[in-house]
């Protein structure tokens, strides 16, 4: 059921993506050529649209990349000179050190500061955690990220400026240490972001919870604020994390592309603006697939996990 | 074991209307209540709907928000009951059995819940989940039920579970508030028999209640209130016959008024009277 749902959604986003691509000022050929264009001749040109398919209908060359689609051949990629499906994986899994490592931090301790918040409302921890929040959540990625590299790069020069390994050194000679020691900056400010709205929705929901007659029904009982926060709270304030957690897939996945481009990390985002700055048609598209893909498996994720938590929605499904 | 003196609570309000929204004023929730409660015993507390039953049974349990005003004097076996003490008898010494079935976390399963329950009671872990098996078995909820989430359960389970919670904390004092809401007869027979077990067992319980008729069997001692005013304490046995015996018009129209004394209303007397004297 998920899954057909799942691919009905990918079908819309090809479609509109490939859409968006035909309609769009981009000549294949010309970022095919790049400079060499001047030196090729009109026929030269038609017999290179001849024979990529450009002169038949727009439908008919949908159908072509379908078919190759789902024979798992993404295309080639002229600026990075490999297949598609190889850019994307080499670059994701950059990425995913990246993503993943700023996702599960934001999660955790934005959860954390959320659950702590709620449940001391009003006290001082309370009035700070708030005032942390509302300064990040209004503050744009790319300029917290130059600021991070400003202090901690150049100034106090903790951390690399750049990349994902120092410059030079072959993939395989980077270790362990040094990739964590790259990863550290952008993952942080990644993350600092990721944590201000599921800090604020998990001490809003917290909030609701602590004045419930679930709660005052556990302080009938005897319990502490404490008490009542940790085994209520953390079920109740659990579903509104989740849901941001998993719904801010993609908000994070648009921040990385930010955060690589201003640390020169070689990450998926890095690729997609490469590749929209220099015209490369398929893995633009690929790269967009791609992320719908990591977007809605994690909302499918989502979605399982409620029924996990709120036992009424699991009977709810249908 | 329990009395109370002279127990006042005002409660503050914004008032509607131009220029007056930012005023707090304050609203005279009880009114110098005086009340005792001893051990053994099942005393109702009566009244309609906005009387101040349930907020007596909050001030006592000490749960009002942080703005109530509260006077007077409570006593809890001859010592004070303040804010602390309250804070340490909760759960203890002294049990709710709240209204709502919203009491009950939607995301917790009834077995885990009674077990909590008997935690803050004070027992250790392993204790707490054995009597509060035994709790549940008390009051005839099956394995099924103990697995079940509280929106699986029937109202009328929903508040066994609540009546169990309040068993396993083996409190002395029990607070039931309106424990018979959209209960079946027969349910609500065996919560009201349930209760005078626990009061036979030498606990003390306070039942609140809007339903006159089905507290009088079970009660000892009746409160009426009106309008956060005490109108009458009298002994269960004094709801009888005309009711002559009570002291006030107000506690004698609403005996009289039960179904099984003919429905009298003091407006259809008083109406029949103007009758007669035109």
């Amino acid at each position: 059921m998920r899954l057909t749902h799942l691919s009905v959604v990918l079908l819309c986003v090809a479609l509109v993506s490939f859409g968006l691509m035909m309609v769009s000022p981009i000549d294949p050929i010309d970022a095919y050529l790049g400079p060499q264009m001047a030196q090729v001749s009109p026929e030269q040109r038609e017999l290179i649209a001849q024979r990529w398919g450009f002169d038949e209908s727009p439908a008919v060359q949908f159908g072509h990349w379908l078919r190759q689609l789902v024979g798992g051949d993404l295309g080639w990629s002229h600026v990075y000179n490999q297949p598609v499906s190889d850019v994307i994986g080499q670059r994701f899994q950059r990425s995913i050190a990246l993503l993943g490592g700023a996702w599960l931090l934001s999660a955790l301790l934005g959860f954390s500061l959320g659950v702590v918040a709620g449940a001391k409302e009003g006290s001082r921890l309370d009035k700070i955690i708030t005032t942390y929040a509302y300064i990040t959540a209004s503050t744009p990625a790319f300029w917290l990220a130059i600021l991070a590299v400003l202090l901690f790069s150049v100034m106090l020069g903790w951390t690399p400026t750049c990349c994902a390994g120092p410059a030079g050194a072959l993939n395989q000679d980077v270790s362990f240490a040094t990739r964590l020691h790259h990863l550290l900056l952008p993952v942080a400010t990644l993350a600092l972001l990721g944590i201000a709205s599921i800090t604020l929705h998990t001490r809003t929901r917290m909030l609701a919870l602590m004045r419930s007659d679930v709660a005052i029904y556990a302080f009938a009982q005897g319990a502490s604020r404490i008490d009542v926060a940790w085994r209520h709270g953390l079920r109740h304030a659990s579903l509104p994390a989740v849901t941001l957690a998993f719904a801010s897939l993609g908000e994070l996945f648009g921040g990385s592309i930010l955060v690589e481009q201003v640390f020169a990390y070689p990450g998926l985002g890095q690729a997609t603006v490469a590749a929209g700055l220099r015209s490369d048609v398929p893995l633009l598209l690929g790269i967009a697939l791609f992320t719908t893909l990591f977007v809605s498996v994690g909302n499918m994720i989502a979605n399982t996990l409620y029924g996990v938590i709120d036992p009424r929605i699991r009977q709810g499904e249908l | 074991m329990l009395t109370i003196d002279q127990l006042s609570l005002q409660l503050p309000y914004y008032a509607h209307g131009h220029a007056s929204w930012w005023k707090r004023k304050w609203a005279t929730c009880l009114d110098e209540l005086s009340l005792q409660f001893s051990a053994g015993e099942v005393h109702a507390v009566v009244g309609a709907s906005g009387a101040g039953k349930s907020l007596l049974a909050y001030a006592i349990m000490g749960l009002l928000p942080p703005a109530a005003r509260l006077s007077g004097q409570l006593n809890y076996h001859e010592k004070p009951l303040d804010e602390q003490r309250q804070r340490q008898l909760r759960g203890r010494e002294l049990a709710l059995i709240p209204q709502s079935l919203s009491a009950l976390d939607p995301l917790v399963r009834t077995h885990r819940q009674v077990t909590w329950a008997a935690q803050r009671a004070g027992h250790s872990s392993a204790n707490a989940w054995l009597s509060a098996l035994q709790a549940l078995h008390h009051y005839q909820l099956d394995a099924r039920a103990q697995q079940a989430y509280a929106h699986e359960l029937s109202g009328g389970m929903a508040r066994r579970v609540l009546t169990a919670m309040a068993h396993v904390s083996q409190a002395k004092l029990v607070i039931a508030d309106e424990p018979t809401v959209g209960l079946d007869p027969h349910q609500r027979q065996r919560v009201l028999a349930a209760l005078r077990g626990l009061a036979d067992q030498g606990k003390t319980i306070i039942l609140i209640t809007h339903d006159l008729r089905h507290a009088l069997p079970i009660a000892d001692h009746v409160t009426i209130m009106r309008e956060g005013k005490q109108v009458e304490t009298a002994p269960a046995g004094a709801f009888q016959g005309t009711g002559s015996s009570l002291n006030s018009a107000y506690s004698q129209a609403l005996w009289l008024a039960l179904p099984d004394n003919n429905f009298a209303t003091t407006t259809a007397d008083a109406l029949k009277r103007e009758a007669t004297v035109a």
